[in-house]
């Protein structure tokens, strides 16, 4: 079985025909109940009075309970201990739950938390990030500095400079299946949960914590999600700790989902921000200095806003080599939902500041963008003999797997760039109102945690006495086709057909001390840690069988369910019922950790990812100059998995990355009134694309190349790098917006109609 | 959802309420496939072309899917508007859906499961006509009436409201039917979205474009056009263009009946020319409507609400402009003509100078807010190039991005 075919997701068919289970389908015992949160309508003050009598009369309700009612631990923070569940004296943000209700059905726990009568004394929310500087409302005691060379001596030498800001607008995540839990309570005080997360071990933990029991206690287990993109990486927390609770004090099985408008005004989004630049620049196009102030918008509470600003930091420079850099990173706290890990987790964020840069740079200079780009490339991996020493990030990590310079010429040749780039002049000059424009950019990401040690991953696989298989690892599934390309690789580590490996719910009892699903990492740790399990487990059966037939145990061949000796040919089950008899252990786990990998986080320096994963992207777009209307009409995409584990999948990811990155910089726009309270916070107002905004000419292909680091069968991360293709239908919006006008359009994201309409009247010198 | 007319049409449950399926079938996911488990084509082509993902949405757009599969519909861009999905990019599931579209519709599917169903309306109020309708309605004014419900059951979903007494209006032929009466046509207010987009095609080709942006396929399935106009929403599709076609309601108490200009019906933000149990009964509007155009800005094309909509129907003889009628939704309280700019227009040379005129004159018609739509200055702006826009449309010259390829 080749590991690398393109087989469909392990179980499509249940979901083509509506029987894959999510936490809200799972058949609950009788008498389950169902909770809600009665949430803050206001974004900051001291909480004065709960009045909750009328909740608790309402036909339905068993229990509600307000954080004084919460016998131990009131939090639910993945990081700083910042974040009770319930608010108990300081409302932090609108939104905010304050009370928990449950009772005999969602609907009723939801309609009787509207009959609370809550007063709070107001003070005045910090919101922007003006008012956040000026109040000093951040985390950490100051900014966040990495640099590289010498800026501020080089900046005032260079021959051109160039200043400009960017905001960078949020991100709804808009999971298709929203967060769910359900609580199960045994009979030693121990506690089943089911929960619809990226991170099932953190809920163990939470839910011990709140609980006051051990860890041992606590069982977790998660089949599927419905998405994640990282929303469910701690925004799972609150609900499974609150069904824990409510299940421990009723003795009864307990059940909480938020409705989509309760989802969006909880939960966490994706970190909004602003990009300050001044840049220093050579005639050709070259940066010889650039300066970055990241402002992070990053909510109430800490959650996982301090990484998602590294990593935005890491991402700083994308695919440029830059001589003399620095990038000061504020983080910002905000009367706001607590912003938190989104696809990217910053990395988008970052990559687009320098975007926007070269743009910047190319308008000024009047020069193809792609050119800009490729002259401030890192040095390419195949010439790296020929220089001497390797180009480092800004962050000091040497650069030597660069192969964005072939990969570009490759997908500028196959999309037909410089061809079509005059064809849309040409087109432009032609029509009054209707404008095109065409654009290339860049993708290198760094793959690994940048906290080190969370780069671990355990495996267990057990084989049975027909011979089928069952995996088990830390990894989650939330429609990444995780579990298709770990069984795909367990069917290779053992030599058998893909029908024999079954993998198994997530679940904490089997697999303990898991990391999140998230950084990309899932297939790269999980499907190593996976292939550890099944090499041990194939070495007992080699000395088994070496034993048996008097054979060398390296001459034993395992491959297609046949198991091949120099004298020998037996069938894997077989193998497996002797190897039984034999009193052979059929039951292995398996464990790896990422090598090679260092990273001071204060100093910023070291080696903080094992590899990058690269990718290129180029989109056409038509613009409305009378309305600022928009649409994609071409994406061409050439992306580095490595070799590719399952190319099907890999290609989904990416067409799906592109889309969602597409979405958060052009329709997706979140938007808060002057009292903190958030006004997209439902389908019928906030905008992810929809089937006719995917470009109607969508051409992906993969790079053929192995990882020259030793990953899984070679193979690279895909999950997030494929998301900031979507920085390249921006600059197409830019593109086409500046042959409106002899001005920079100065973009700003997301780009919506409105916001395209303006650029445009911006490039024409006109006021807006 | 099938109904008498034995075609299947894609719904959305979570606002259907149970009595809006009197009389008719219903085929969730667990049907699509045959009894003996076989895939529909729909769903093997889903696997092949790995169109699912997470599958949360997958249900869904498998039933979208053989409902268009059924009625033969291959413009799936249209047809799956609403249905919407996180993790693929929609690619793979357009692929899905080509693969599938030569495949003949599967036995199971063609069994009409409407003559097992047996209804009874027992406990609710469904009138069989008009009349029912009108008797009832005075006897219970604080009634809410329900026709397709896709407002209604937000009220219930979302704001926690429970209305009663209701009368669910699905069942009454004679507030469904469109009428061909020679010149005009004369709609039943009770006609759904999709079924006034059938009589609409050939009359005007821009007001059936805008309507086929209108919701979603299972919005317009249930959606009526009585139902857009009565609600009064300041925001909703239907009423700018009826007004710039000239429509007039029929409005019936009783057995009285009164009609009225459309756009004389919205008084003010919620509220309008409406008695006490009385109903939205027809709607009429005159065919002859060759230069209606229609345009709907919203922050995404499909399945959005309208931070503008503009609808301009102007007449010219002999160069000059005789007739303007002029409407906008989302520029104030409620859907709106432009009074002077229309002013401004008629009597006037064809020629872009007078639309930059008008363009200036319409800046005393409306001063529209800020949301989270739209700000009140790029409404305004917008709405004004609309003008613009529709000199140049008529002059056929290329206004509209969705007619360019790359």
């Amino acid at each position: 079985m080749n590991s690398a075919a393109s087989m469909p997701h392990d179980t499509a068919r249940q979901h083509v025909s509506g029987s894959a289970r999510y936490v809200d389908d799972i058949p609950t015992p009788q008498g389950t109940l169902h909770l809600a949160f009665g949430l803050s309508p206001i974004a900051a003050g001291g909480l004065t009075s709960v009045e909750l009598s009328a909740v608790r009369a309402f036909d339905g309700v068993r229990l509600v309970l307000e954080a004084k009612d919460l016998p131990f631990t009131n939090d639910v923070s993945p990081s700083m201990h910042d974040e009770p569940l319930l608010a108990a004296t300081t409302i932090h943000y609108a939104g905010q739950p304050i009370f928990l209700v449950v009772a005999d059905s969602h609907h009723t726990a939801r309609k009787a938390a509207r009959f609370a009568k809550i007063e709070i004394d107001e003070t005045p929310p910090i919101l922007t990030i003006e008012q956040a500087l000026k109040a000093e409302s951040r985390f950490e005691d100051g900014p966040r500095i990495y640099s590289k060379g010498d800026s501020e001596r080089a900046l005032p030498k260079a021959l051109n400079h160039l200043n400009g800001s960017l905001n960078v607008g949020g991100q709804e995540h808009f999971y298709l299946e929203g967060q769910a839990a359900l609580a199960i309570p045994g009979d030693q005080g121990d506690m089943v949960v089911h929960s619809s997360t990226q991170h099932p071990t953190e809920i163990q933990h939470k839910v011990s914590e709140a609980l006051n029991i051990s860890q041992h206690a606590v069982r977790v287990e998660v089949r599927r999600m419905g998405g994640g993109f990282g929303g469910k990486e701690s925004q799972g927390n609150a609900l499974a700790v609150a069904c824990a609770l409510a299940a421990m004090i009723t003795g009864k099985p307990c059940k909480m989902r938020y409705d989509r408008d309760d989802d969006f005004i909880i939960t966490g989004k994706r970190h909004d921000c602003r990009v300050d630049y001044q840049v220093g620049f050579d005639p050709l196009g070259r940066v010889e200095a650039l300066e970055f102030i990241h402002y992070f918008r990053c909510g109430w509470a800490q959650d996982l806003s301090l990484p998602v600003a590294d990593r935005a930091m890491l991402h700083a420079d994308n695919a440029y080599d830059l001589p003399h850099v620095k990038i000061t990173s504020h983080r910002l706290k905000t009367n706001t939902q607590s912003a938190t890990a989104f696809r990217g987790f910053g990395g988008p964020q970052g990559m687009i500041g320098i975007e926007r840069v070269m743009d910047h740079i190319a308008h000024e200079l009047n020069l193809d963008p792609a050119h800009v780009r490729q002259v401030n490339y890192y040095p390419e991996m195949s010439t790296h003999a020929e220089v001497r020493a390797p180009a480092t990030t800004p962050y000091k990590m040497e650069v030597t797997d660069f192969i964005l310079g072939d990969m570009t010429h490759s997908l500028l040749e196959s999309s037909d760039y410089l061809t079509r780039k005059s064809e849309v002049a040409r087109w432009n000059a032609d029509n009054l109102l209707l404008k095109r424009g065409i654009a290339f950019s860049p993708v290198k990401f760094g793959i690994s945690f940048t906290l080190t040690h969370l780069n671990q991953a355990g495996a267990l696989v057990q084989i049975y006495m027909d011979g089928s298989v069952l995996i088990n690892h830390g990894g989650t599934e939330m429609g990444q086709g995780l579990f298709q390309k770990v069984s795909q690789v367990a069917a290779r580590s053992l030599g058998v057909t893909q029908s024999s490996i079954r993998p198994s719910a997530t679940d904490t009892s089997k697999v303990p001390n898991t990391s999140a699903t998230a950084a990309s990492s899932g297939t790269d740790l999980n499907g190593m840690a996976i292939q550890a399990a099944c090499k041990t487990l194939r070495s007992r059966l080699q000395h088994h069988l070496a034993d048996a037939y008097d054979c060398p145990a390296d001459s034993i061949l395992f491959e297609a369910g046949q198991v091949v000796g120099p004298n020998f040919n037996l069938s894997w089950a077989g193998v497996v019922k002797s190897a039984y008899e034999a009193r052979i252990s059929l039951s292995a786990t398996g464990f790896y950790k990422t090598p090679d990998i260092e990273w001071d986080r204060i100093k910023g320096e070291g080696r903080p990812f094992l590899y990058f994963a690269y990718g290129a992207s180029v989109t056409e777009v038509v613009i409305d100059t009378l309305t600022g209307e928009n649409r994609i009409l071409r994406c061409d995409i050439l992306h580095d998995c490595g070799t590719s584990l399952n190319p099907a999948l890999d290609i989904g990811q990416i067409e799906g990355g592109f889309v969602q990155g597409a979405g958060w910089l052009t329709t997706e726009e979140l938007v808060w009134d002057d009292r903190g309270q958030l006004k997209t916070h439902a389908p019928s107002t906030y905008k992810i694309p929809a089937c006719s905004d995917r470009p109607e000419a969508f051409n992906v292909s993969l790079w053929q190349g192995a990882n020259p680091e030793q990953t899984i069968y070679r193979s690279k991360a895909v999950g997030e790098p494929p998301f900031m293709h979507g920085i390249s239908a921006y600059l197409a919006l830019s593109n086409a917006i500046s042959t409106c006008g002899v001005h920079y359009p100065d973009l700003q994201a997301p780009a919506t109609t409105e916001e395209v309409f303006n650029a445009i009247k911006r490039a024409q010198g006109r006021a807006i | 959802m099938t109904g008498s007319d034995g075609v299947p049409r894609p719904m959305n449950a979570c606002i259907l309420f149970l009595p809006q399926l009197q009389g008719r079938a219903v085929r969730t996911v667990e049907g699509i496939s045959g009894p003996d488990g076989s895939l529909h084509p729909v769903q093997d082509a889903m696997i092949r072309k790995h169109g699912a993902q997470c599958g949360f949405c997958t249900p869904g757009f498998i039933t979208t899917m053989a409902a268009a599969h059924a009625n033969g519909e291959t413009d799936f861009d249209t047809a799956l508007a609403g249905n919407l999905c996180r993790c693929t990019g929609y690619a793979p599931i357009i692929r899905a859906a080509e693969m599938a579209a030569d495949t003949p519709v599967p036995q199971w599917m063609q069994e009409n499961i409407l003559s097992k169903v047996h209804a009874s309306s027992e406990g609710i109020f469904c009138p069989k006509s008009a009349d029912d309708l009108a008797q009832w309605y005075e006897r219970n004014p604080q009634a809410t009436l329900v026709a397709g419900g896709t407002d209604v059951g937000l009220w219930v979903t979302k704001h926690m409201r429970s209305p009663t007494p209701i009368a669910f209006l699905g069942q009454v032929p004679d507030l469904r039917h469109i009428e061909d009466h020679g010149d005009h046509l004369r709609i039943g207010a009770a006609a759904t979205i999709t079924e006034l987009m059938q009589a609409i095609e050939p009359i005007s080709t821009s007001f059936y474009k805008m309507l086929a942006r209108y919701g979603s396929p299972q919005v317009r399935n249930a959606a009526t056009i009585g139902g857009n106009i009565a609600n009064g929403s300041p925001i909703g599709d239907g009423p700018p263009a009826l007004i710039a076609m000239g429509a007039t309601l029929i409005l019936r108490q009783g057995s009285e009946r009164r009609r009225m200009p459309l756009e004389d019906f919205f008084i003010a933000y919620q509220k309008q020319d409406r008695l006490p149990s009385e109903f939205l009964e027809a709607i009429e509007l005159p065919k002859k409507q060759p230069y209606l155009r229609c345009y709907k800005l919203s922050k995404r094309f499909d399945q959005d609400i309208s931070a503008v909509c503009g609808c301009l129907n102007i007449s010219i003889k002999g160069g000059i402009i005789t007739h303007a009628r002029i409407a906008f939704g989302g520029m104030a309280g409620t859907p709106k003509r432009a009074q002077t700019a229309e002013a401004a227009l008629i009597g006037q040379l064809w020629n872009s100078e007078t639309f930059t005129k008008a363009q200036e004159a319409m800046s005393k018609d409306f001063t529209p807010l800020s949301d989270m739509r739209a700000s009140a200055s790029y409404r305004v702006q917008a709405a004004e190039n609309m003008l613009m826009r529709y000199y140049h449309d008529i002059e056929h010259e290329p206004v509209d991005i969705r007619g360019i390829r790359a």
